[in-house]
């Protein structure tokens, strides 16, 4: 699982039927400090999450067993809001 | 699978069910990877050096419970040899 902050959203008409009533957000991938990387994600929301902030997201075959996402065309989702990262 | 190093925790309270009660740990993959959070199925900590599993099979360590995770602790690493 990688650190990302929501950056925008997603609007698609037409998609998969499956997609139907899931909210798509744009992330760009952080590391620990918090400073942006270059990878971006388009991931499905599945705690809510909110403009600028920071996610958990989980990707790959993985994603799928996120809530509500089991048997969908998805390969990356938001399974978390970060509250706080701490560093040794 | 790979080596990695706890080098800190993540923690979250608005996650997936599948998540509760699970230990998030920050683990840098050795020797100079990018840092990722794994899930803790093997009770490590700061410091350690950790074998993380990835892919679709990470969540097979806390069958039957589904998780859904990418990247699981599951060992810790007592001794590494090599050929020098």
């Amino acid at each position: 699982m990688v650190l990302a902050r929501v950056i925008g959203t997603v609007v698609a008409t037409r998609k998969d039927p499956r997609l139907e009533g899931k909210k798509l957000l744009i992330c760009r991938q952080v590391d620990p400090d918090g400073k942006d990387e270059k990878a971006y994600f388009i991931a499905v929301d599945t705690v809510a999450a909110g403009f600028s902030e920071q996610v958990l997201i989980v990707q790959g075959s993985s994603a799928r067993m996120a809530q509500g996402c089991k048997d969908t065309p998805v390969d990356a989702a938001i399974v978390g809001i970060v509250d706080q990262v701490s560093q040794d | 699978m790979y080596l990695g190093k706890v080098i800190g925790r993540v923690v979250s309270t608005v996650k997936d069910p599948g998540l509760h009660a699970r230990k998030l740990l920050l683990v840098r993959r050795l020797p100079n990877g990018p840092a990722v959070v794994a899930v803790d199925a093997v009770g490590a900590g700061a410091g350690e050096t950790v074998y993380v599993c990835r892919g679709r099979e990470a969540a097979f360590a806390f069958k039957p419970d589904e998780v859904p995770t990418e990247a699981t602790v599951v060992a810790i690493v007592d001794i590494i040899e090599r050929e020098s």
